[in-house]
């Protein structure tokens, strides 16, 4: 098959999950964009390793990296989730001002929710 | 078209398809079953390309773990269950125009790129549990103790975090 089938899929998903890291406003839908990317980037790994017939495995081993890396990403990051619930009471990330500077707020002051 | 080009498509258009459906879908819980779709369709794209072992793994920590994680949080920050209208932004457009000049210029690039390249999957060697195996213990076997620690630190982290009293 040629070559860039599996990297055009892997472009497409990094495309989407770039569109869910903008365009969501909960966090944890933002942390299911970035799992999407980093699934795009191991699907080129993948892809590498098979078109260069690699002896040493170098592109499944280091997706198996990539995978390790992003399993300690999402806890810590449920974790900081989970933290600003318990401060904020939501995880509304364009609602998350606290560390804004203070005129910008008053002139650009979002709806908050209920 | 052989038959194994004939999967990897499929495969493809539900991959991509449901990733669509976990950026645009109004529902919080769907969001996530949708991503359950997305990563095992690529788990079957990493059994096309011939790599076995990556394949499993994919399942048991994304679709087996990571999925679950993310379905804890959904429930832990008290997530509606049902049609929400506002989980995007009210201007889409900008991130949608971002997406697409991103889309555009990856998929230029790797089809100028790599127009003429071939995969021959006939002659690749499997990368089943024990040649993966071996390669990780014998030549990446550095990274991987690093790794360790650095899951560690992050066990650490999520520990310290999560026992923070809320101010």
């Amino acid at each position: 098959m040629p070559l860039w089938w599996p990297l055009l899929v892997a472009s497409l998903l990094f495309a989407i999950g770039v569109y869910g890291v903008l365009a969501r406003r909960n966090a944890v839908l933002v942390l299911m964009g970035v799992e999407l990317m980093l699934n795009a980037v191991n699907l080129n790994f993948v892809a590498f390793d098979a078109q260069l017939r690699d002896v040493l495995h170098g592109g499944q081993t280091f997706t198996l990296f990539v995978i390790v890396i992003a399993a300690a990403e999402i806890g810590l990051a449920l974790a900081i989730v989970l933290l600003v619930f318990r401060t904020h009471g939501h995880i509304d990330v364009d609602d998350l001002r606290s560390l804004g500077e203070s005129g910008l707020d008053e002139l650009d002051r979002p709806r908050r929710r209920a | 078209m052989s038959a194994v080009e004939a999967v990897f498509v499929l495969l493809s258009l539900v991959a991509v398809g449901s990733a669509l459906l976990v950026v645009t879908t109004s529902n919080l819980v769907h969001a996530a079953l949708w991503l359950v779709v997305t990563l095992g369709a690529v788990a079957g794209l990493y059994l096309v390309l011939a790599a076995e072992f990556v394949a499993w793994v994919q399942v048991l920590i994304y679709v087996g773990a990571v999925v679950v994680l993310l379905l804890f949080a959904l429930m832990l920050t008290r997530a509606p269950t049902g049609h929400t209208d506002d989980l995007t932004v009210r201007r889409a457009l900008p991130a949608a125009i971002v997406a697409g000049l991103v889309a555009l210029l990856l998929v230029v690039t790797v089809v100028a790129g790599f127009s003429d390249v071939r995969i021959d999957l006939d002659e690749t060697v499997v990368g089943s549990a024990e040649i993966t195996g071996r390669t990780v213990f014998s030549m990446w076997v550095l990274p991987f103790e690093v790794l360790s620690v650095l899951l560690l630190a992050a066990l650490v982290g999520a520990i310290a975090l999560s026992k923070q009293e809320a101010r």
